[in-house]
């Protein structure tokens, strides 16, 4: 066996990936925040978590992070969900650094499907796990077709599918993963977070980084970077709303999860977002 | 309520223990040392060292022992390792016609230089059960005489080509891409989607070299040669000037005959179709020389018609790695997702079923 093995944990370089590698992503990252929207390729690494799991938010993470930074993972708007547990881990273990459940008290946000509701702040960067980065692929499943796409600004075929969504039912049937046009120039896909959370990306005061490690692309929105949702002046872009209230804080102005509580068609509502329901319970009780 | 779905930290250690316990299997029977994996599953090992792209038979035994034995598991721990490894040197292009081979054999001709050899194949086995090695009390095996020195095996391909009957094999490019280090670009010259074969799943590429043979993509192949050798590595130190001999790796190279009815500018000659493998992997460097030739069709002017003849479609799925990894996120939690899909489904069930006052205007 080579000497290089290592054993134990020891080894890896400070948040795992070497310092040549962290180099070219940052690269990559600077162009992204230089061309808002626009999908950079980079050479992704095979990391030690699957693809699918989050390895592009966690290349750009483990390329940005440093020792003085307080990182917060979230899966689900849950801190605790498993997949948000072992990547929180993953970067204790090879970076060391602190890390939190509390959205302002995290200088970087790692996330797969939503943004806090807490709003974000200045200096606060968001790094979103992003498994499909081409808004235009259910359209046209050829790379070097939508490249050209993007590269003309020929988005006519999302009109037309939101169009033809609207003629059939009567509204755009997508929930999540909701296109958007960053900065009036490029299409972007947000992520899967709910079309719920697409308002916040708007003049958001922080970074916002997305990374997709299968598909090898980077994309970025600067701080203060307009993010319009797709929509039609006779059809605006709306958001949904719930009947209820989360049955833990009762906040009304959240996203709010399903909970199935027994087989006779028993339900509750609890926000999704675990640290900003945490928060409102402590309110309540200090009042 | 809300915990049993959350609250994962605890679950996470406790899989963690029974993964390792399930590994271990029966404490009873003697725990599987990497040299008998390194030995008695050598083709396991081969595998794991092509797909995962690492040359390292003691690694790629620990990875097939940490994996149960779970291959492309195997291949994922070998690339996560892989992938923090520095890149030191580019390795000059190995010389098969060099090798020191085990087995060579050609479809096309009878007899050639150097004469056939087959080697340890499963080729002419009966596939019948041996419960003899149940009792695990195997003797050593009498081994056959070696072949007698048959002087050098030219190349078929090379045969062919002093008779201008198969296209020259193309210029050599100056440096290999590496698609490790560069992102996959299209259209990908020969050498990255090569390269892309090479790491990509046999099952896979297996399946699609049989879709070009049944007519999706039809090449006419012939497996003009397939060697299966050991070669040494050379490297050229910029300090030293001259090639350094680094290893010796095994090989399997396939190259394809494939016919080819002329095009404008290319007079009627046979084409190639090409398939390398760390290790013995026959089956792989055979569909690999298949999917290889069938992705040439636009370069030799043919209809691009069949998903083997498709780069896009071949080259960004033939991963094992990113395709397990894809495949099975879908396990991961998709609450949210869904919720706003059942927010949505129900609004729309609820519109549909409020009388249509419109449809009557």
């Amino acid at each position: 066996m080579s000497d290089a093995v290592p054993t134990g944990n020891g080894g890896y370089n400070f948040a795992y990936l070497d310092e040549q590698t962290k180099r070219m992503i940052r690269r990559a990252i600077l162009k992204a925040v230089a061309i808002p929207g626009y999908q950079v390729p980079f050479a992704s690494r095979e990391m030690p978590l699957p693809y699918g799991w989050g390895t592009g938010g966690i290349q750009v993470t483990a390329s940005i992070i440093g020792r003085g930074d307080t990182l917060k993972v979230i899966d689900q708007g849950a801190d605790d969900t498993t997949n948000a547990v072992s990547i929180r881990h993953f970067f204790e273990r090879t970076a060391g650094v602190a890390t939190t459940e509390q959205t302002v008290a995290a200088s970087i946000i790692q996330t797969r499907h939503r943004i806090p509701e807490t709003p974000l702040q200045e200096g606060q960067i968001i790094v979103y796990q992003v498994p499909i980065p081409e808004p235009l692929r259910w359209i046209e499943p050829r790379e070097a077709e939508t490249r050209k796409m993007h590269a003309l600004a020929e988005y006519g075929p999302m009109y037309v599918r939101l169009y033809e969504d609207i003629a059939q039912f009567g509204q755009v049937t997508t929930a999540y993963d909701y296109p958007v046009v960053v900065n009036g120039r490029y299409l972007m896909r947000p992520s899967p977070i709910p079309k719920f959370d697409n308002p916040k990306m708007d003049m958001s005061p922080a970074l916002q980084l997305f990374g997709a490690g299968r598909e090898k692309r980077i994309y970025a929105v600067p701080p203060y970077t307009s993010v319009k949702s797709l929509d039609f002046s006779d059809h605006p872009f709306t958001i949904e709303r719930w009947e209820q209230r989360c049955a833990i804080c009762g906040a009304d102005d959240s996203f709010l999860d399903e909970v199935v509580t027994d087989d006779q068609g028993g339900r509750m509502f609890v926000c999704s977002d675990t640290d900003y329901c945490r928060s409102r319970q402590t309110g309540q009780a200090a009042e | 309520m809300y915990v049993a779905v959350k609250g994962g930290e605890k679950a996470i250690e406790a899989a963690h223990r029974l993964l390792a316990e399930a590994r271990r299997g029966d404490p009873g029977v003697p725990e599987l040392s990497l040299a008998q994996i390194e030995g008695q599953l050598s083709l396991a090992v081969d595998r794991v060292m092509a797909e995962g792209s690492v040359y390292d038979r003691e690694l790629a035994a620990l990875a097939i022992k940490q994996a149960r034995g779970d291959l492309i598991e195997a291949i994922f721990l070998l690339r996560a390792y892989r992938t923090t490894l520095p890149r030191l040197a580019v390795s000059e292009a190995i010389d098969t016609a060099k090798a020191n081979l085990r087995r060579r054999i050609s479809a096309t001709f009878k007899d050639l230089p150097g004469g056939q050899i087959l080697g340890p194949t499963f080729d002419y086995t009966h596939r019948l059960l041996d419960f003899s090695l149940v009792a695990e009390s195997e003797g050593t095996v009498a081994l056959p005489p070696p072949p007698a020195e048959t002087g050098p095996m030219p190349r078929v391909t090379t045969l062919l080509g002093d008779q201008g009957l198969i296209e020259p094999n193309p210029p050599e490019a100056s440096e290999a891409g590496d698609l490790t280090r560069d992102p996959l670009a299209f259209p990908a010259d020969r050498a990255v989607r090569l390269q892309n074969l090479a790491r990509g799943d046999e099952g896979f590429l297996l399946s699609l070299g049989y879709s070009t043979q049944r007519g999706y993509g039809r090449n006419h192949p012939f497996a003009g040669e397939i060697r299966i050798g050991d070669v040494e590595i050379e490297i050229v130190p910029p300090e030293l000037g001259f090639p350094v001999v680094i290893g010796e790796i095994t090989f399997t190279e396939c190259e394809m005959v494939n016919q080819f009815k002329g095009s404008a500018n290319a007079p009627p000659q046979f084409t190639r179709g090409y398939g390398l493998v760390f290790g013995e992997g026959e089956r792989k460097a055979m569909a690999m020389a298949l999917v290889d030739r069938a992705l040439r069709a636009e370069e030799l002017g043919e209809e691009v018609t069949a998903p083997a003849q498709d780069q896009e479609f071949v080259l960004y799925h033939s991963d094992n790695v990113e395709a397990s990894g894809f495949t099975q996120h879908l396990k991961l939690p998709h609450y949210v997702d869904f919720q706003a899909e059942l927010n949505l489904i129900r609004r729309m069930r609820a519109e549909s079923s409020e009388p249509q006052t419109e449809a009557a205007e």
